[in-house]
């Protein structure tokens, strides 16, 4: 019953990651470092990353979306390309504006979101799941303690908001 | 920065016309009220009706209340009275307004001793006694002062002329249903104001409005200026009709480069020439012959030797050509500058304005436009790139 499952999800969030609770494989059970690694985090330029197995996913956060309106277009990297924290790595086109996008790690591009060229709407309809934008390694997993959680990015927009 | 820039319209960097004066204007208590993407407010996203989703409504037959103090606070009007208002404004701009019929406007530039644009207006020839001039807000100082030391020059030789400001509101209603939506609260039959002419009249029950059909979407529309204390309950009420939706300026910028209108302080500015831009058509037959405007005599030799660089529009496909990138020829030499250009929500493709040489400006040419740091073809496309709707009565 997925409508059943949809109620549910929202409360079987793990408390540390934002990952939805999966009986089979979630990380809930797993070990507090992992889950730590599995959490979400942002950047100051509206970027998030979340890391799974070395594999950093990254997408951007829902503040970002709503400020650029309706997705165009996306601009996104080849594999490959290597990235340093901060790095111009594409941008997201709205009839507005472009808005580029920063890398919030350094690695190297592992797979870019097909489903972007067809459908950039997806961006605005899943900017946390169906709308990631690119996969990367993870060069150095210390950087990730420089980028703020989830708590502390819903503060930093509050206080950009006021 | 990061993305806090994203919501305000790209076309607004130019700076002349910036929506940095944000002037408190009544009518835009209702943009707040509504939800609207307001000029001045464009910085808000709650208040965000996105370029896309209001450009293709708009097209498909919705119309569009451009208000919500942008429109006030982008365009000035003033007044001409005087028995030699007519030459008075001849000395300054390039049409022919000698020729206006009573109630006729006509789009028209004011230009400097080099020639360059220094402002594009709209003077109608009032069924009253008076010139109806709207320009640009940016411009609006340097306008007055313009006109006002003219006015002054001629006063001092005994001319009959003399400037009004208007404090209006002026509110914009665009698109296909406008006819329908404003004949409702209008005693004059719309059927037989043609674009580009203009009444005076009471709109919904609200007297000493003037109301002008033209527009800057390439939709049939109006411009309403209404006196500023009952802009609001106009503006309520037309709100209030189920077809009537607020637009900010990300859709006006859209619908206006849809139809190939130029923006003034990106695509025409005091550097550019009325011939470099393609609006020599805004030069009336006799005023070319007499040479008595403005920078006559370097617009008119630039005809003559062809101007070497042009206006031009483009399209492409992938990422969106935006103002200040680089159009490069085929040896990826740079032969020109985009001006203006965003993804048009009703092509779902690329469009774009800009200036290049002369020898590349032929429609159909391949160029490439460099998007960051990348080269995308581009194809100089005539304009409009939406067939304009402006209404001609029978």
């Amino acid at each position: 019953m997925p409508w059943l499952q949809q109620r549910l999800n929202p409360l079987l969030v793990c408390c540390k990651c934002v990952t939805v609770f999966k009986q089979a494989t979630c990380h809930f059970f797993l070990k507090r470092q992992v889950c730590f690694l599995l959490a979400r985090k942002f950047t100051d330029k509206h970027e998030w990353i979340s890391v799974e197995n070395g594999i950093g996913t990254v997408g951007i956060s829902n503040f970002a979306q709503e400020a650029l309106g309706d997705v165009v277009y996306c601009s996104l990297p080849e594999v490959g390309t290597k990235l340093s924290k901060h790095d111009e790595f594409g941008a997201l086109e709205s009839v507005k504006a472009a808005s580029e996008l920063y890398s919030p790690l350094s690695g190297e591009v592992t797979e870019i979101n097909a489903a972007l060229a067809d459908n950039p709407g997806l961006v605005n309809k899943s900017c946390y799941q169906d709308g990631w934008l690119i996969k990367m390694t993870v060069a150095n997993p210390a950087e990730l303690d420089e980028l703020m959680t989830e708590d502390a990015y819903e503060k930093y927009i509050k206080s950009i908001e006021d | 920065q990061g993305r806090s820039g994203c919501t305000v319209p790209l076309s607004r960097q130019g700076g002349c016309n910036g929506m940095g004066q944000e002037q408190e204007h009544p009518v835009g208590a209702v943009g707040a009220q509504h939800g609207a993407a307001a000029g001045g407010m464009c910085g808000n996203r709650d208040r965000d009706i996105t370029a896309g989703a209001v450009g293709a409504q708009h097209r498909l037959g919705w119309v569009v209340l451009v208000g919500t103090g942008l429109v006030p606070s982008t365009l000035q009007r003033t007044l001409v009275y005087g028995r030699d208002r007519i030459r008075f404004m001849e000395s300054l701009v390039v049409g022919d307004i000698a020729e206006l019929k009573p109630g006729q406007g006509t789009l028209t530039l004011l230009t400097n001793e080099k020639g360059g644009i220094t402002d594009d207006l709209i003077v109608t020839n009032t069924s009253e006694d008076h010139l109806y001039v709207v320009s640009n807000a940016a411009c609006a100082d340097k306008d007055l002062a313009i006109l006002r030391d003219r006015a002054a020059q001629l006063q001092a030789t005994g001319s009959d002329v003399h400037l009004e400001v208007s404090d209006n509101a002026l509110l914009a209603l665009q698109g296909p249903s406008m006819a329908r939506v404003l004949q409702a609260g209008l005693p004059d039959d719309l059927a037989k104001l043609s674009f580009m002419n203009s009444i005076s009249t009471t709109v919904f029950g609200v007297p000493g409005c003037r109301v002008t059909r033209c527009g800057y979407t390439g939709e049939d529309g109006v411009e309403i200026s209404v006196p500023a204390a009952r802009a609001v309950e106009l503006a309520e009420q037309l709100l209030g009709v189920p077809d009537v939706w607020l637009a900010g300026l990300a859709a006006r910028d859209s619908l206006r480069l849809e139809a190939g209108l130029c923006l003034y302080g990106n695509d025409i500015d005091e550097t550019v020439t009325p011939a470099e831009a393609g609006l020599m058509w805004t030069l009336g037959k006799r005023r070319r012959v007499a040479m008595d405007f403005p920078g006559a005599a370097v617009i008119m030799a630039q005809v003559k030797q062809k101007p070497r660089r042009k206006r031009v529009g483009l399209t492409s496909v992938g990422p969106a050509i935006r103002p200040h990138m680089a159009i490069l020829g085929p040896e990826g030499r740079p032969v020109g500058t985009v001006t203006s250009g965003c993804p048009s929500p009703c092509l779902g493709k690329n469009i774009a304005m800009g200036y290049v040489e002369a020898a590349h400006s032929r429609a159909g040419t391949k160029l490439t436009v460099e998007v960051r740091k990348k080269q995308h073809p581009a194809v100089i496309t005539k304009m409009p790139f939406v067939p304009t709707q402006y209404y001609m009565a029978k």
